[in-house]
């Protein structure tokens, strides 16, 4: 089992959703939040105060796929999340060592 | 029940021959005629009370002799309206600006502080600061005649601006107070985010009774135009009249009054209370200006009432003030959305609602005095210069004058206060000087020296207030303390002075 990571647009959200869905990932978990790239952050100027924005807001998709299904749900997350510019986000892959289904107690590629 | 207030208006006519006119500026004459037909056994209680206190009471029989004056239901509709008004422009109009442009951490320290502030000197107003500010005095403060609201009743009349038109004084009271609230209320912009609430009432009792009700005095105390009999009585009346009124200062509804004195008292209580915590280092920015929005326009709207009630009737120099808080505010809007675009590049929503008050300060002395253009002009000249007051000046004062009360109200103010000098002229489209002997305006007019005359009220106030506020903040600093404790500033003033957080997160 894999623990996919992916931090991309937050406008890129539901295609990501759709996609992940049609390959099989039966489950997403989404963290809004903030980071840096090589994406520039934006200045903000109010009145006389100005500050440089570093800290751009994402999206953490975090899901969970049997080893087989690895490539096709990268595959498809990669080309939902694109639009080719600086700040498409990035996407980590982790070994993951035990799932449980809470519910069921179903264990590992079951619990998927 | 009927009692009158015998307090005489009359004013001395054994002055030396004097020509002087006397500027038509916002004031509140103390005129009561007896009414004895109403309650003749109290009317002389009153007079003997009074007798004690006022030395123009020997007057108040001559004038008792005059037909009891009678209020317009026009102008009372009118400017009860317009107190309401004032009262919306602080609650909540300047709270959710004020509000909007702090952190999330303390926006109910704002808020609160602007419903105390205003709570406070609505109370202070009827115990004493109405009668410093508009009861016949010396030059520079009233007298006691009103103090504990002693013979404010419904039957009390005040003077207008016009011979033979009064308002009930109770009109009148409200609607000033109103200005005394609002203008307490705006200092606390400059010391946002790190004051202490204790501080904040401390330093209002003490600005609000030496610097406030002797400014009022000074500019807008004049006995009433019924007193200008002559040109012969035109001395006696001015030297009963406020110290800046009788030099002939120009100030509608309170440029000097209300948005130079709050804004020095914020400049000098930035520097005393200090830079917030992380000022110039941190990103300090406004929370929600969705709500800063809200506050401006309120305020706007609010500002008809301000200006165009300043002229204590129904009539048609309320419409001038009205039609002026209308122009100069959209050029002013156009003016810092215009220089800012040009200069930095974009057009701001906080820049857009700052010239709205910016022009709305900058028009306030002037708006019943100049014409439609002299209004533009005065608005989209203030929208431009108050932007630099945000930038360039307050780096050059070095203050942290957290949501910029000097730059917008001290910078605004003092060029509204200068350029009504100038567009009063009537060759500039302004309504000229008027005199309240003949009822007319005078046919010259020198642009020059009124901007003198205009440049020594901004000097008085800038002295006067700067004085009073520099003792009452150490005063404040060294009893109850002024400064919250840096990890409170951190943590915010809504928790940790309040116990209270607006949001959820």
């Amino acid at each position: 089992m894999k623990l996919i990571t992916a931090i991309i647009r937050p406008f890129k959200l539901d295609e990501v959703r759709e996609a992940l869905t049609e390959v099989g990932v039966s489950g997403i978990t989404v963290t809004e939040v903030k980071g840096f790239g090589r994406q520039k952050g934006h200045t903000e100027l109010y009145r006389g105060a100005e500050y440089v924005v570093d800290f751009l807001p994402k999206l953490k998709v975090e899901c969970a796929v049997a080893e087989s299904s690895l490539e096709a749900a990268l595959e498809a997350l990669a080309n939902a999340a694109r639009t080719g510019k600086v700040g498409d986000g990035k996407i980590f892959v982790q070994s993951l060592e035990r799932t449980v289904r809470i519910r069921t107690g179903e264990l590992d590629d079951d619990a998927l | 029940m009927k009692t009158t207030h015998p307090i005489g208006s009359t004013v001395a006519t054994s002055m030396k021959e004097g020509n002087q006119a006397v500027m038509h500026s916002q004031i509140h004459p103390r005129v009561s005629a007896d009414d004895d037909r109403g309650a003749p056994r109290v009317a002389a209680a009153f007079a003997a009370l009074f007798a004690l206190a006022t030395p123009t009471l020997a007057f108040a029989q001559d004038a008792a002799a005059a037909a009891a004056p009678v209020a317009n239901k026009g102008d009372i509709a009118w400017l009860l309206v317009c107190a309401a008004l004032v009262i919306f422009m602080t609650l909540p109009g300047l709270a959710l600006f004020y509000g909007g442009l702090v952190r999330s951490k303390n926006v109910l320290s704002v808020l609160i502080q602007t419903l105390i502030v205003f709570s406070l000197v609505a109370i202070l107003w009827a115990l004493y600061g109405y009668s410093l500010a508009f009861t016949p005095g010396n030059a520079f403060i009233g007298g006691f005649d009103r103090v504990f609201a002693k013979g404010l009743d419904a039957t009390a009349m005040g003077a207008t601006f016009t011979k033979g038109v009064y308002i009930p004084e109770l009109v009148f009271f409200v609607f000033q107070g109103a200005f005394a609230c609002i203008t307490c209320a705006l200092i606390i912009g400059a010391f946002a985010e790190r004051v202490k609430f204790a501080g904040v009432l401390l330093f209002t009792v003490l600005w609000f009774t030496f610097a406030y009700t002797p400014m009022a005095h000074m500019v807008w105390f004049f006995p009433g135009p019924d007193a200008f009999t002559s040109n012969d009585a035109v001395p006696g009346v001015l030297a009963q009249s406020g110290f800046l009124f009788a030099k002939g200062a120009l100030d509608f509804a309170g440029g000097t009054v209300v948005h130079i004195n709050a804004a020095i008292a914020g400049l000098v209580g930035s520097y005393v209370v200090g830079k917030r915590v992380g000022y110039g280092r941190e990103a300090i920015k406004p929370h929600n200006l969705t709500q800063t929005m809200v506050g401006a326009s309120i305020l706007w709207v609010g500002w008809f009432g301000f200006n165009a009630g300043s002229a204590l009737e129904a009539n048609a120099v309320a419409a001038q003030a009205f039609v002026n808080t209308f122009l100069a505010t959209a050029a002013a809007v156009l003016g810092w959305t215009t220089v800012e675009w040009l200069s930095k590049g974009k057009p701001s929503m906080l820049g857009a609602a700052s010239g709205a008050v910016a022009g709305l300060v900058a028009i306030t002395p002037a708006a019943g005095f100049v014409g439609l253009c002299g209004a533009i002009i005065i608005g989209a000249l203030a929208g431009a210069v108050c932007l630099w007051g945000v930038n360039g000046l307050k780096r050059l004062l070095g203050a942290d004058d957290a949501l910029d009360v000097f730059g917008v109200h001290g910078v605004g103010g003092i060029l509204g206060a200068l350029l009504t000098g100038v567009f009063a002229s009537p060759a500039l489209g302004g309504a000229g000087i008027w005199d309240y002997v003949t009822e007319t305006a005078l046919p010259e007019y020198s642009i020059a020296s009124q901007v003198w005359i205009q440049l020594q009220g901004v000097l008085v106030t800038v002295v006067l207030s700067g004085v009073v506020a520099l003792i009452a903040f150490l005063i404040v600093k060294y009893t109850v303390g002024l400064r919250v404790s840096e990890e409170s500033e951190r943590e915010g003033l809504d928790i940790t002075s309040h116990g209270e957080s607006a949001y959820e997160n």
